[in-house]
């Protein structure tokens, strides 16, 4: 008997037109069809690679590794509002430009132009080369034709994204109608950040299956509630209050009955004193007076946070009790790949707190942990393919749509690519 | 006991004062791996006595503005952030790692400073 309702075609997945046969997770294990999906996806769409206050003033700078793109990329604040992005590469002998010690690792820093370790070459903050080491000794040589190659940047309610297709459609025509609908949440408002890495031994698909179903929360999680809790929770199981797909991307709507709790003995005694807990602090800092039409689109009083994908690699999510957290899964191989956890708070009034949201983070790495350790078995049984034929819940509707929408990306991109032939 | 003093905790907590050296400690990274590393018995007597004056901590950090408090506030800060780490083994694993958590680790790429 489902505690919430349900389309009226008696499921989410038939709702959206979404096939409900067994799954296979071939695309999860194969080396070639990884190799596509660079190609399809991760050169083709667009990436987000954080928010703009990260780069607080001009010539702020950062710089991003992304292998699933074969790219190096640095983002730069090179004006009052205005951001670049370039591929991480000198224009005159292909030396990587912006790196300290380690090539691989990434930095970031404040500076007034970019100049080459090698040789010398200086470049402004809008691309431009400005100087040349003995310039004279060079052949029909103008600097204005040796620019850094820039890669196309777009900026959306702070969030910065990079796409490496130049012919690729603007990003608010990627976002859809669905994700555009969050427009007018002040995300400036949470600028406390907390930001982790995890190296992970999975698909960069099966991390992203983890955080859009919650099925599994009542079982991997259970001991993370008292015991009793623990117990009533996995007899409820879990049901979502709403699920969305709009073109690639899609969003799953919770409730949020555990911040705070209907009764404080359900929780922990750190959790009871600190007022905090998995669901972030219970006390909400109230800095947001209307909520965007795209949140709570159940409409439901017990609402709690919202989890959108924005396809390919990137989730938000917003909890009713104002604060966000991002997930990116930035793929290195077809069987593993670097997890970004980022948390934002409006900064604390006081060290208490300050204190609450660092309970709130402890109890996220420590979920994080288990999730993480969690897909690296999954991933070396789906590899075994001693099953191949796997069978999804309604629950787990945003798996099937993320694992469609992936081949689909790819199918279409090697259709074009056999017609351009 | 080492030579160098260890950090001192604001007045009226000098029962605290015994774990300072041990958890007063300004990263969440270094505050993990201090847990894994300490003894069970560790972790309860420290979860014992910071979590009997709780409140009265609660009330002193309330009164401060992160950047307004002494070096002592700081302390006091990083030994109860300390203990929501210390927490997790005490309260729920009854061990000091995440169960199942295998091979798996994470770094802090960006953290608030103080």
């Amino acid at each position: 008997m489902p505690h919430f309702p349900k389309p009226a075609e008696g499921s989410w997945t038939e709702h959206y037109g979404i096939d409900t046969k067994p799954v296979s997770y071939q695309d999860s294990i194969s080396p070639e069809h990884y190799e596509q999906e660079r190609d399809a996806i991760f050169r083709r769409t667009w990436l987000n690679l954080g928010r703009v206050e990260q780069l607080k003033r001009v010539g702020s700078y950062f710089t991003k590794e992304i292998a699933a793109a074969g790219a190096s990329v640095v983002i730069v604040r090179s004006g009052p509002d205005e951001y670049r992005a370039f591929y991480n590469m000198c224009r005159h002998r292909g030396n990587k430009l912006v790196w300290q010690d380690y090539p691989g690792v990434e930095v970031s820093g404040v500076c007034r132009a970019f100049t080459c370790k090698y040789h010398g070459w200086q470049f402004g903050l809008e691309g431009d080369l400005q100087f040349v080491q003995q310039e004279e000794e060079f052949f029909d040589f103008d600097k204005a034709d040796w620019p850094l190659r820039s890669v196309r940047l777009e900026v959306w309610e702070g969030w910065i994204f990079v796409n490496f297709d130049d012919d690729a459609a603007p990003l608010t025509d990627y976002l859809g109608t669905m994700l555009r609908k969050l427009e007018g949440y002040p995300f400036h408002e949470f600028s406390q950040v907390y930001k982790y890495r995890a190296e992970v031994g999975s698909n960069w698909k099966l991390f992203i299956d983890a955080f859009t179903e919650f099925y599994h929360a009542p079982i991997l999680h259970g001991r993370q509630a008292v015991e009793e809790e623990s117990r009533k929770l996995a007899g409820y199981g879990y049901e979502a209050l709403w699920y969305e797909v709009d073109g690639p991307h899609n969003v799953v709507s919770s409730w949020g009955g555990m911040s705070p709790p209907k009764d404080e003995s359900m929780v922990k005694p750190i959790e009871r004193k600190l007022r905090a807990g998995l669901f972030g602090p219970w006390d909400s800092p109230d800095v947001v007076p209307e909520l965007p039409s795209g949140l709570n689109p159940a409409n439901h009083r017990a609402w709690g946070e919202d989890s959108f994908l924005f396809f390919p690699n990137f989730m938000i999510l917003i909890w009713e009790r104002q604060w966000i957290l991002t997930y990116h899964y930035w793929p290195t191989s077809h069987n593993t790949h670097i997890f970004e956890g980022t948390a934002y708070f409006v900064p604390p009034k006081n060290a208490r707190e300050r204190l609450t949201q660092e309970l709130s983070m402890v109890t996220f790495v420590e979920y994080a942990l288990q999730d993480a350790n969690t897909l690296e078995a999954t991933q070396t049984m789906l590899e075994t393919q001693a099953i191949t034929e796997f069978p999804l819940c309604d629950q787990e509707i945003l798996l099937r749509h993320l694992h469609t929408t992936a081949r689909q990306y790819v199918a279409e991109y090697e259709n074009t690519k056999a017609g351009a032939q | 006991m080492t030579a160098h003093a260890a950090p001192t905790l604001p007045a009226g907590f000098e029962d605290l004062q015994p774990f300072a050296e041990q958890w007063v400690l300004p990263d969440q990274r270094a505050r993990y791996l201090a847990r894994l590393d300490a003894s069970m018995d560790d972790l309860q007597s420290f979860y014992d006595a910071t979590m009997a004056r709780i409140d009265d901590v609660l009330a002193y950090l309330e009164q401060y503005p992160v950047d307004e408090l002494t070096d002592e506030g700081v302390n006091l800060l990083w030994l109860y952030c300390a203990l929501c780490n210390a927490s997790f083994p005490i309260e729920v694993w009854r061990q000091q790692r995440v169960p199942d958590s295998g091979a798996a680790d994470w770094t802090a790429l960006v953290l608030p400073a103080v």
